[in-house]
């Protein structure tokens, strides 16, 4: 049964990195049907027809998956609903009469773009410089020689769960990305396609890392807001992993950090 | 001017033409792959395993990308698996076979060497991404494991979880990075490609726009290669990604290169069904559900409005298990689409608008255990209730067809080259593999073979004749044109400062898209969305209202472009579609149906490829129909049947 909301929005509005921002209050009614991105897909249709910019926000798949979209919503990561990306949340989690506080991400690592829109391109840096398996193409083996244990296949897949959204580091209040990178990491780290490289890989990783982002004290608020609930163990082991390759690469010449 | 449409295939046994013409292609030495350039549009599972293989060859590489990061591409959606002929469960799979049930179940309509060429490399492919860390599902000792899909009748999809595309794009995209980090690729993140740059008739290079800065800038090439995806977003409503478009394609079609059965669109049976008239795109539903789901509609109507669990099992109507008893749930998707539209269209609709059908769990859970049912599809089942607020462990899953894939794309040789020398095409953005209907899992499989291991092969060919050559600068007159074109489109959307914004005059062409050339087509239809098409384009380019400036951000202006070319390709899909008067795979005209209601095909006139030439902006005027004759050495086309 489709109901329909009146809702009080505050958004946040920045017209460019350096342009001064400010809230904006709209008003609208929606139905309780609509996703949240729906919702401001209606608000910019309004604002378009009173001749108004549109709120430029990151969006595409909207089924929770590519990992674009992300808002706080008032001041929560992608909003109340556990486990859901923004795209996914839908506003019959608001009861008629609400009033929602938009904000974008807000971190030194993620500077803005524009209204509700980040730049989130550090976490390709961090990918670049070690999250992945070297094997050109052409060169693998023939895919069952190496058994995989099904509980270390699901525990790689856990990790390899994540969407790199951004949630984690919007969420923690030193703005770390230690969610995001242990997760990535750990994937390759727990596979046996991922040893040879495993001290080197968590070595570069961690220290792109810290170029860009803040420390972790283990606060845990990335494991609420991560949208596909990948949980802070990772992070233990990305630390037991950092701590071993600081030993491990003085007696492993083929895995010493490059540079 | 009707083309030379040379398909290349090369002479010889089917099965043995891929490895003959490996070894006949000229090679480029690799002290000499640094002295080439070749560009990439598009980070999706073609555009991305393409990029970084060449990389890893040796060639310089720049790859663009209008997200933020090349992870973002729309294969990331892909949800249920990925098809390779590994036969692992020793359930009589082969290379034959695969090549067999996806040639038949494109009704025909595919190139033979092209598709089985894809059923070959498909066993690589796993083997591939193995080696790179995708974790695929595994079985409890260690092997990987394996699931059926559509059209099939063995079990050879391999699957992560509900996140297969997710898991494989990764891979491709870690690839990526790692070319990007060792310096052979150049990524170009946030820049829009709006035009193919074609000199002295070969490809050199294209035009992109930043669309954080709004400017333009020029980028040269010995090739272009193009891995945009597909055109499902001219429904408006479709499963693809928001941003999703044909521009790439389109605006290389408008420099030269054909395009090639624009009418074959893929709606898929499992989506859920709209709310509302809002809705801004529509929610698939993996096809791996029809392993363990029942597809059902009342038998009576009147019961169409109760409580599913009240109807009792005699009053329901199992249509697809009981018109297709040997695949059952599990026929291909085009014959399970039109079903379900039959079924709702003669007023067994279920939900409160009347627009699905039953997709029920309740015999799995029993027989299986609802802990079973939840580690196959748990993470489909939980975006189902998020979306509809209905538990699907208690109540059946409602569920619609809709626009979900284009088997329709540029004209591609054996080589994967257009009719434009130097320009390649990857992945959904041809036309080559799937024919009229593409199966379930082999998306991802085409993708990754196009961009590993056939691109990567072929593209030799065409630079080693170009050893010694710069690609023209890019100071050139053609440069010059390309830009001044996309600066001037620019320019013409912005200054329109009408009164309806580009969502609406979107939704406005799905709307006339949907209804005339969707699911069934028939003349009068078609004909009619002809006369709506052309106004409609009329209306938007007097009418649109983009605010904002070009030198910044805007999101609307990023739409306008791509729907102004949606409305051009609008005219061409349904001008192929009136011009094909048979029924074949997801191009069904109502004229041509056998007496059970199944598609016909008429391969006395139709057996061809249909490639569109540019003729002028008077589309239905002017686009010029060039056929590629289909020669089937191998198989004898028959009625497909899944009785």
């Amino acid at each position: 049964m489709t109901n329909m909301l009146n809702l009080t929005l505050k958004v946040w509005r920045q017209a460019g990195p350096d342009q001064p921002g400010r809230f904006e209050e709209y008003t609208t009614t929606v139905a309780d049907d609509a996703s949240f991105l729906e919702m401001l897909d209606y608000v910019n249709e309004d604002l378009i027809a009173h001749d108004q910019e549109p709120i430029a926000f990151d969006h595409d798949c909207r089924e929770g998956i590519c990992g674009s979209c992300g808002v706080m919503i008032d001041g929560q990561a992608h909003g109340p609903q556990k486990g859901t990306a923004t795209c996914q949340l839908h506003m019959r989690k608001f009861a008629d009469g609400s009033h929602i506080t938009v904000e974008p991400w807000r971190a030194a690592g993620f500077p803005l773009i524009r209204d509700l829109s980040v730049d989130r391109s550090a976490f390709d840096r961090i990918i670049e410089s070690g999250g992945y398996i070297s094997v050109s193409t052409g060169a693998a083996p023939e895919a069952n020689m190496i058994p995989v244990p099904k509980d270390v296949a699901d525990a790689a897949m856990d990790a390899a769960a994540c969407i790199g959204c951004g949630a984690c580091v919007a969420a923690c209040p030193n703005s770390a990305a230690s969610l995001f990178t242990s997760a990535k990491m750990q994937q390759l780290n727990l596979l046996p396609q991922g040893q040879a490289e495993r001290w080197r890989r968590t070595e570069d990783m961690v220290e792109t890392m810290e170029e860009f982002f803040g420390s972790c004290t283990n606060h845990g608020e990335c494991q609420e807001a991560c949208p596909k609930e990948i949980p802070i163990d990772f992070i233990a082991m990305m630390n037991r992993d950092y701590l071993k390759a600081k030993f491990a690469n003085r007696r492993r010449g083929g895995q010493r950090k490059a540079g | 001017m009707a083309l030379s449409l040379d398909s290349h295939v090369p002479d010889g046994p089917l099965a043995d033409k891929w490895t003959n013409y490996k070894f006949d292609l000229k090679l480029v030495a690799p002290h000499n792959r640094r002295r080439f350039t070749v560009i990439v549009v598009g980070t999706g599972l073609a555009g991305a395993s393409a990029a970084a293989t060449l990389g890893e060859l040796g060639y310089n590489v720049k790859v663009f990308t209008y997200h933020d990061s090349p992870r973002r591409a729309h294969s990331i959606a892909a949800q249920g698996g990925i098809n390779a002929a590994k036969n692992y469960k020793n359930d009589g799979d082969s290379v034959y076979r695969l090549y067999y049930d996806t040639i038949k179940g494109g009704d025909f309509r595919s190139r033979e060497a092209n598709t089985y060429r894809l059923a070959e490399v498909s066993v690589n492919i796993i083997d591939q991404c193995v080696a790179q860390g995708v974790p695929f599902a595994r079985e409890y000792g260690g092997r990987l494991d394996n699931r059926s899909f559509g059209g099939a009748q063995v079990a050879r999809t391999f699957y992560a979880r509900g996140q297969t595309g997710q898991q494989l794009l990764l891979g491709a995209y870690q690839a990526l990075a790692h070319q990007i980090h060792a310096g052979t690729v150049q990524l170009f993140n946030r820049m829009d490609m709006l035009d193919v740059v074609v000199e002295d008739g070969q490809a050199c290079g294209i035009i992109a726009r930043d669309l954080l800065t709004g400017e333009t800038s020029r980028h040269n090439a010995h090739a272009v290669v193009l891995a945009t995806g597909g055109y499902g977003n001219v429904y408006y409503l479709s499963t693809n990604a928001k941003a999703c478009n044909v521009t790439a394609t389109w605006r290389a079609h408008r420099k030269g290169a054909a395009f090639a059965n624009p009418c074959y669109t893929q709606i898929h049976p499992t989506c859920i069904p709209p709310s509302d008239e809002f809705q801004s795109k529509l929610t698939l539903m993996s096809e791996s559900l029809r392993n363990d789901g029942r597809i059902w509609v009342p038998k009576d109507p009147a019961d169409c409005g109760k409580d599913p669990s009240t109807i009792p099992e005699d009053a329901r109507d199992y249509y697809l298990e009981r018109k297709y008893p040997s695949f059952g749930n599990l026929v291909p998707r085009d014959i399970a689409s039109r079903n379900a539209k039959s079924a709702v269209d003669s007023g067994h609709g279920v939900g409160a608008l009347r627009n699905g059908v039953y997709l029920d769990f309740a015999e799995s859970i029993n027989r299986l255990g609802e802990d079973v049912v939840r580690e196959r599809y748990g993470n489909l089942f939980d975006m189902y209730e998020r979306i509809t607020d209905e538990n699907p462990y208690k109540v059946p899953m409602r569920i619609y067809p809709a626009t979900h894939y284009t088997m329709g794309g540029l004209w591609v040789d054996y080589n994967l080259m257009s009719n434009v020398p130097g320009l390649f095409v990857c992945g959904e953005a041809n036309f080559s593999d799937h024919g009229a209907n593409r199966l379930g899992a082999s998306a991802l499989m085409q993708g990754l073979a196009d961009g590993y291991f056939v691109l990567p092969t072929t593209i030799a060919g065409y630079l080693a004749t170009k050893l010694g050559t710069t690609p023209p600068p890019i100071t050139s007159k053609a440069f010059d044109d390309a830009q001044a074109d996309v600066d001037d489109r620019v320019k013409r959307l912005l200054s329109v400062k009408g009164t309806h914004s580009v969502d609406h005059y979107h939704r406005e062409l799905g709307k006339i898209v949907w209804e005339y050339c969707g699911m069934a087509r028939n003349k009068a239809g078609l004909e009619q969305a002809l006369s709506e098409i052309p106004a409609l384009r009329e209306q938007y380019w007097s009418d649109v209202k983009v605010l904002g400036d070009g030198e910044s951000y805007n999101q609307s202006l990023e739409k306008a472009l791509r729907v102004a070319d949606f409305m051009e390709l609008a005219e061409l899909k349904v001008r192929d579609a009136l011009h094909r008067e048979e029924s074949c795979g997801g191009h069904f005209r109502e004229e041509h149906q056998t007496p059970e209601g199944e598609a016909k095909r008429d391969d006395e006139n139709f057996q061809y490829v249909a490639a569109w030439e540019w003729g002028g902006p008077d589309i239905q005027r002017d686009a010029v129909l060039n056929k590629e004759p289909l020669v089937f050495e191998d198989v004898t086309p028959s009625q497909r049947s899944y009785k």
